[in-house]
């Protein structure tokens, strides 16, 4: 190791460790709460609401402090392309606030029921945690693949959580779904390794500027590599997986299982613009993107108006987003890519909402036969049962709080003024329609509209099914820690909306950031490596 | 060298995804871990063959061929991790196995997919059949 780097660090300050916190304290948690006998149910809940409020802390932190460029954190203090690296910039930043809210938001949730619905559920939740903000944070891809396997160890974990043959079957397709992806990842990564000869994505930005030795066998790994992201992140024709496994999921792991399909987008997102921005492979799998970002918005279209219940809806909807910001991506133009960007936060936001509302509204209901039509009350007379009495009918105070919070779930999922998804659009249309309209804007206008239309329709639908028809079920019971939860994730949409000038305004300068690649090379290798090799 | 370790990364790949699309479970398992076998044996390529040269150089030692550590080291940490999932699989197939009463992938007997089929049921005991992997008895369909 070189002098310079011993006395650039001699005087780190305390807080340059905040980066490397995301990762340890979860687990180190994690561990401990695995010693803990499973009956202290008290101190394993506070242990993990204490971690995730703390981690929530360090986003906000980091959020601020990544103003200047990237934060880095050279593990073991050995340089860069040899040591390993945690790289903070806005992206991180901004993905590591939005999993801390959503884990937040579950967990607390989680302690009405379902945390004591079968054992080392806290333990699993903060692995999940470690494991995706380690993907946020890593500067090279092997970590980045370790990380992907503790997160989706995790995930598997937390999918089985509660048991019973629906969520054990749907398990079984789950994980074997993502082990052929992770060897998809392998063969990616060593694709890469072999031709490049570095897996640091500051030194492969790097190199890349430089003349290729093999771009052709480069550009396979990538688009293996790419095939293994994709399948995260539920990209048609690679996501059929998603709905089943994240209705059959408990509500609290299928809100939070909501971030993992957002590690894969916002992979995808890092890689594309620092690898492809320029140089040799620009603009490498733009079309595919695009190609793949739209079919995922018309499957997951088609199947939320198909859908019979809540928590499929909602899994539509995640894939639906997933599409919209693959397809922003594959258009390829800055200011569309900061409009995605915002209304991926408010996207991911309401539909874990969406998750938990489902599950408060759906349970103790029967689950309904699929074999029944969508539009039950057409096979009916509509005369035959004029009941009158439904009129001056009370609405107990727990389904008039999930009533709002259901408008605002649709509002947000299917872009309607005046919350968040419809700025987030808007802002995309805008950042669309922004110089020459390509051929391609022109079919992402068009699918952003459809979805929105068949968003809306459905969810108005099995609300209308859910909220205001009569039925002999008991009425939902709402629990404080439940109420708190939703309430959360549903004033972080409204504070996305209405802080939405800064909100914007730092997706934009996230882009602006991600667009010039040379800065984030020189904050991981910094000067005395800039020209070498 | 080349020629042996091509052909037994193709020789695990194939019959690797042959397995893996099988519908009973166990030969997922088999298929995924022969899969993984052919991947690690790939990583290990990516680091150029050589033969009797050191990945670690001692202090003053003289460098006449080496071999690259990293290929080395990303092997070892990918068979750990697809031992542990593999193993974590499974126990899930074990709990399918006992939870439905069936090996196969969806989870029922093809011949019992659907409950209330279009075709007249044949009046023999379904129930009968042992649980192996030979094709079923074609149904008449209509």
């Amino acid at each position: 190791m070189s002098p310079a780097i011993l006395t650039a660090s001699a005087d780190t300050a305390w807080s340059d460790h905040l980066v490397v916190l995301p990762v340890v304290l979860p687990i180190a948690v994690a561990g401990l709460m695995f010693l803990l006998d499973e009956r202290r149910r008290r101190l394993k809940a506070a242990l993990s609401l204490g971690t995730v409020l703390v981690l929530l802390g360090i986003a906000l932190v980091l959020v601020g402090r990544v103003e200047a460029g990237a934060q880095v954190y050279r593990l073991g203090n050995w340089a860069a392309p040899y040591g390993i690296v945690l790289v903070a910039d806005r992206l991180s930043a901004l993905m590591l606030a939005l999993a801390s809210v959503l884990g937040l938001c579950a967990l607390v949730f989680s302690f009405a029921r379902w945390g004591r619905a079968g054992p080392r559920f806290h333990g699993l939740f903060l692995l999940l945690l470690m494991g995706v903000n380690g993907a946020f944070l890593t500067g090279d891809l092997f970590n980045l693949f370790v990380f992907f396997e503790v997160m989706l160890a995790a995930s598997y974990g937390l999918v089985l959580h509660g048991s019973g043959e629906v969520r054990i079957r749907a398990g079984l397709g789950y994980i074997a779904v993502n082990l052929v992806a992770s060897l998809f990842f392998l063969v990616g990564v060593s694709l890469i390794y072999g031709t490049m000869g570095t897996l640091n994505m500051a030194d492969l930005a790097r190199r890349l500027a430089g003349p290729a030795t093999e771009p052709a066998l480069f550009e396979i790994g990538c688009a293996v590599l790419g095939i293994a992201f994709l399948i995260k992140c539920s990209a048609w024709p690679l996501g059929f997986w998603l709905p089943t496994t994240y209705a059959a999921a408990s509500a609290p792991a299928a809100a939070i299982l909501a971030i993992l399909s957002k590690v894969g987008i916002y992979v995808v997102v890092r890689l594309s613009l620092l690898l492809f921005g320029a140089g040799t492979s620009q603009g490498f799998g733009q079309t595919w993107l695009l190609a793949a970002g739209l079919a995922t918005m018309a499957y997951g279209t088609i199947g939320l108006l198909a859908a019979r219940d809540l928590t499929r809806a909602a899994g539509y909807a995640v894939m639906i987003s997933s599409g919209t910001v693959l397809a922003a991506l594959g258009t390829g133009g800055d200011r569309a890519l900061a409009g995605a960007l915002y209304y991926l936060l408010g996207s991911t936001l309401a539909a874990a909402a969406l998750f938990l509302l489902a599950e408060i509204l759906q349970r103790g209901r029967d689950p309904g036969d699929a074999r029944q039509a969508v539009f039950a009350d057409e096979y009916r007379d509509p005369f035959d049962d004029a009941d009158a009495t439904e009129i001056g009918r009370a609405f107990p105070a727990a389904v008039a709080i999930l009533g709002c919070g259901f408008v605002v779930c649709t509002l947000m999922l299917a872009g309607l003024p005046p919350l968040a998804g419809f700025v987030g659009k808007l802002a995309l249309f805008t950042g669309l329609a922004a110089g020459p309209i390509t051929a391609s804007a022109w079919a992402l206008i068009a699918a952003l509209t459809l979805s929105s239309f068949g968003t809306l329709m459905p969810l108005v639908r099995l609300g209308i099914l859910t909220l205001w028809v009569p039925s002999d079920d008991p009425p939902p019971v709402l629990h404080p820690t439940e109420f708190a939860a939703l309430a959360g994730l549903l004033a972080a949409c409204m504070a996305l909306a209405l802080w939405g000038g800064p909100a914007l305004a730092y997706a934009d300068e996230t882009v602006r950031w991600l667009a010039q690649p040379q800065a984030y090379i020189q904050a991981v290798l910094g000067n005395q490596e800039g020209a070498g090799s | 060298m080349e020629i042996v370790l091509s052909l037994g990364i193709g020789v695990f790949a194939a019959s690797g995804i042959w397995l893996m699309l099988r519908p009973r479970t166990f030969q997922v398992v088999l298929g995924i871990s022969l899969l993984s076998y052919a991947v690690n044996l790939f990583i290990f390529a990516m680091g150029r063959l050589t033969v009797g040269a050191p990945p670690v150089l001692g202090a003053g030692a003289e460098v006449v061929s080496v071999d690259d550590p990293v290929p080395q080291a990303l092997v070892l940490t990918a068979v750990v991790i697809s031992f542990a999932l593999t193993a974590l699989f499974l126990v899930v197939l074990l709990a399918a196995r006992g939870i439905t009463g069936s090996d196969h992938v969806d989870g029922r007997e093809p011949h019992q997919a659907d409950s209330q089929p279009d075709f007249p049921q044949p009046d023999f005991p379904q129930q009968d059949f042992p649980q192996q992997d030979f094709p079923l008895p074609k149904f008449p369909q209509s």
